[in-house]
């Protein structure tokens, strides 16, 4: 049973690294602003398809 | 009717035609260029007609050549790249999202840009090389997203987001849900070996994870708690600083002396619940800013003139705050007047509607002094500075002690005034039962003290508060009504006095009443009349132009426009003056009450025919809000205008309404002081600049707005015109908060009484404690969301039938 000192310090270890993800993610300022990234999310795709587009039409 | 392919506005007749599509105007037309050669023209794809028409003057922002002022507003400079974030109030869709985020596409000096949204800013790293901070801003103004600088962006200082709690959030919800894992085997007392191998592990284990918990996310709680019992005051984190200290104590002691399990649990999540509280109640409006003073409305730069009159005069762009007294400055149309100044040249038509709220523009003559805060709407000016920024006339209100320090501070809310009585209560009882035990088993004591301390701990209690009026904050924002902090709802029920600014506010600042007052106007005189307005620029003749009927548009034999004065004219042998009185009919005399009112005066071959006046109409609902107000609070007006307007104030308001006139800023300030030494709570309702010192003195200071992007001074919270007829209801929401509070007291009582129950008997073990603590605060933060959003409901929704009923009646 001395496998759990094994498992219980891999589920700390395992807690604090999401832990600390979250005070880094919060540090860096990702939860400064929620709106414009599930705005900006959808455009990508729709840039590169205009460009295509005109370098089509300009040949 | 054709709409404009860029910003949606309808076209006028002369529609510009490019691309087989409709534009309003050039600027529009220019941006749609821009745009689709440069392969943009997905920006209307996203949304339709997304643009915003370019309004910029040409010259507005000279002041961005001069590099002083430009290394103020850089964030970060360097030789390779640039960093600025620039507030532009103008973003308001998706499309401008993706339009201003590839800017570099427009650019190749400008490497990346992202949009902060809720803040309505932009974040743009460009190189200095390639293109200079006044080309960017030209170039952002030419798609319509101008830029907002002023003079405070220029004295910033470095801006720290205080995310401490989050931090102390994440910290507890973390140690929260690990000690809960790790006290889960122990809840069932069961005799078992293995179990009894690993608890002191487990103990262990916890009691390192309440450290961070404790001396960390907890530290709010000790600091005010101290700073309370300092100022001789027992507030609500009294007793929770006292019941997190007795729970981490007596669970140490019990894991250190092998007594028991401890109470790590109720601990971590107590701290967890009231950070989520506070958490909860700090909902913040970002793009909204309630400390704006002077500075955010004005210029940051302005154009002087040196050496004037001699062989080296030049223009130089200089901070406003260099300014000294005998410089002649530049004003360009629509620009903010900084300083006080003298009028040296040029037409002046001067806009004091940021500082007074008076819509109609003043016009002035040469050598009269003009006030900062205006602004000018007839081209450019010369003029001379007067006083330095900081000893203007308007300027000058900011001296006041009012706004040296956070001074509001005497305000106690409910949950402080009843903890007092809770934590002294909690204390006796304690004492009591420890007393009582003594005869029963002495050995007893301390658990049962501690017991006592630790389930009286008032964690439902400290979250009545918080989450009503967080909820209630949210649902104020919905409708229009945005505050500053939650707790301005506990204050505006305490509320017994009224005051409200007249110009701006109960008036509003776009619609204008035209009624005509004396002889009658023959077609001739009328078409004559018509006919010259229509040459005019004065708003005015302007406005009076759009509301009359139009009629045979005369060609004038004669013309002559008089700055400040009048205009005359003459068609068909018949002569018309139009103006000011003086101007108009030099001889005759009329009472001064008829002069005080913004009027055109007009005479025809030198005989005074009649004037037409201008009033500024009263919001809908006046009379309804001031009668429903009136039942329980005590209502003023204060107007810095004359009393012109006292008769049709009258009329309008219950007579019980106190008024006063001819009111300087200072005045409004020392009126409101007056009011709260007589012991009242007073909620003042202003919206120009003018009232600054007079929201900032008041128990509540609102700002009335038409649009809440445009800037208002400092205030305690924003109000959107539209909902102006809804005061009322606010008031009683807020009543119906304060009432929610209360029950939700009784109702942690109540489960502090079964909780002492358990203590006082010697029964607390940590399952009672673990079940007993989260289940009442769950069960109040329930209780307060659903009945507030409940009485919400009822209110304004019973508002919502009364506008309809209203609507009906006025319809009939």
């Amino acid at each position: 049973m001395n496998i759990i000192y094994v498992l219980l310090s891999i589920s700390v270890v395992v807690a604090i690294v999401f832990f600390i993800a979250f005070i880094i993610s919060v540090k860096r300022g990702q939860y400064d602003d929620t709106y414009t990234p599930s705005v900006r999310m959808l455009f990508e795709d729709e840039v590169i398809d205009s460009k295509e587009n005109s370098k089509i039409t300009d040949k | 009717m054709k709409l404009c392919y860029h910003c949606g506005e309808a076209c006028k007749s002369d529609s510009l035609v490019f691309d087989e599509k409709d534009f309003c105007c050039n600027g529009c037309k220019t941006v749609y260029e821009i745009l689709s050669s440069n392969d943009l023209d997905y920006y209307y794809a996203l949304d339709n007609r997304p643009g915003i028409s370019p309004k910029t003057q040409l010259g507005k922002f000279d002041f961005l050549k001069n590099d002083e002022i430009v290394e103020k507003l850089l964030e970060f400079k360097s030789k390779e790249v640039c960093i600025v974030n620039l507030l532009i109030p103008e973003i308001h869709c998706s499309s401008c999202i993706w339009v201003l985020e590839n800017l570099s596409k427009l650019h190749p000096g400008i490497k990346t840009s992202q949009v902060n949204f809720p803040e309505k800013t932009l974040r743009i790293h460009f190189s200095a090389e390639k293109i200079t901070f006044s080309q960017l801003v030209e170039l952002l103004c030419k798609l319509g997203y101008e830029p907002y600088i002023s003079l405070s962006d220029s004295d910033k200082k470095e801006k720290n987001i205080d995310r401490s709690l989050i931090y102390k959030l994440g910290v507890a919800g973390f140690a929260f849900g690990n000690i809960m894992f790790l006290s889960f085997p122990e809840y069932f007392e069961v005799k078992e070996f293995w179990l009894d191998q690993f608890k002191y592990v487990f103990r262990w284990l916890m009691f390192a994870f309440s450290l961070p918990v404790v001396f960390y996310s907890a530290s709010t709680y000790f600091i005010s708690a101290f700073k309370g019992l300092k100022s001789g005051i027992l507030n609500i984190d009294v007793p929770i600083a006292l019941g997190i200290t007795v729970l981490f104590l007596r669970s140490t002691f019990e894991v250190v002396f092998d007594l028991g399990t401890g109470f790590f649990d109720s601990l971590s999540g107590l701290v967890f619940f009231l950070l989520l509280g506070r958490f909860f109640q700090q909902k913040t409006y970002s793009y909204l800013s309630f400390e704006r003073d002077y500075k955010s409305y004005f210029p940051i730069g302005i154009t002087r003139i040196n050496h004037p009159n001699t062989q080296n005069q030049n223009e130089e762009q200089v901070e406003v705050y260099k300014l000294r007294k005998g410089d002649k400055i530049l004003i360009r149309n629509n620009e903010l007047i900084p300083v006080d100044a003298k009028l040296l040249e040029g037409d002046a038509l001067i806009d004091y509607s940021f500082v007074t709220g008076e819509a109609v523009p003043v016009s002035i003559k040469k050598a009269d002094k003009i006030y900062a805060g205006g602004k000018q709407t007839a081209g450019l000016l010369q003029v001379e500075v007067l006083k330095p920024v900081e000893q203007s006339y308007l300027t000058q209100l900011w001296n006041n002690e009012v706004f040296d320090k956070n001074f509001k501070g005497s305000f106690q809310d409910l949950t402080n005034k009843i903890s007092g009585y809770f934590t002294k209560a909690i204390l006796s009882i304690s004492i009591l039962a420890t007393i009582a035990w003594y005869f029963i088993d002495p050995s007893m004591m301390p658990k049962v003290f501690t017991a006592v301390l630790i389930i009286a701990c008032p964690c439902a209690l400290a979250l009545a508060a918080p989450f009503t009026l967080g909820n209630l904050l949210r649902i104020f924002g919905q409708h229009k009504f945005y505050l500053k902090e939650a707790n301005i709802i506990e204050k505006m029920a305490n509320i017994d006095a009224v005051v409200f600014d007249k110009t701006g506010t109960l008036t509003s600042t776009k619609r204008n009443i035209i009624t005509y007052e004396g002889d009658l106007l023959s077609e001739e005189e009328k078409s004559l009349l018509n006919s010259t307005l229509r040459a005019s620029n004065h708003p005015l003749s302007r406005s009076l132009y759009e509301i009359l009927e139009q009629n045979d548009i005369k060609t004038l034999d004669y013309f002559t426009e008089e700055v400040g004065k009048g205009m005359a004219a003459s068609a068909n042998r018949n002569s018309i003056k139009i103006g000011a009185f003086k101007y108009v009919a030099e001889n005759n005399e009329l009472e001064q009450d008829v002069l005080n009112q913004t009027a055109v005066h007009i005479s025809t071959n030198n005989h005074y025919k009649g004037r037409y006046i201008l009033k500024n109409e009263y919001r809908e609902n006046v009379t309804q809000l001031f009668k429903e107000l009136g039942q329980n609070k005590q209502l003023f007006v204060l107007s810095g205008d004359n009393d012109g307007e006292r008769k049709s104030l009258e009329k309008l308001l219950p007579l019980s309404t106190k008024m006063s006139f001819n009111q300087k800023p200072q005045d409004k300030l020392q009126f409101i002081k007056k009011l709260q030494e007589e012991g009242k709570s007073v909620m003042m309702i202003g919206d120009g600049l003018n009232d600054a010192g007079a929201l900032k003195q008041s128990d509540v200071g609102v700002v009335i707005s038409e649009n809440i992007n445009v800037f208002s001074p400092a205030c305690d919270a924003i109000l959107d015109a539209s909902v102006f007829g809804k005061i009322g209801q606010f008031f009683s929401l807020a009543n119906s908060g304060h009432r929610i509070i209360k029950f939700s007291f009784l109702l942690s009582l109540f489960y502090n009484l079964i909780g002492l129950g358990f203590a006082v008997t010697g029964h607390l073990s940590p399952i009672v404690a673990a079940i007993l603590m989260p289940l009442s605060s769950i069960s109040i933060v329930a209780f307060t969301t659903v009945s507030s959003q409940y009485s919400a409901k009822r209110i304004l929704k019973k508002d919502a039938k009364n506008i309809q009923y209203q609507a009906e009646l006025n319809y009939q």
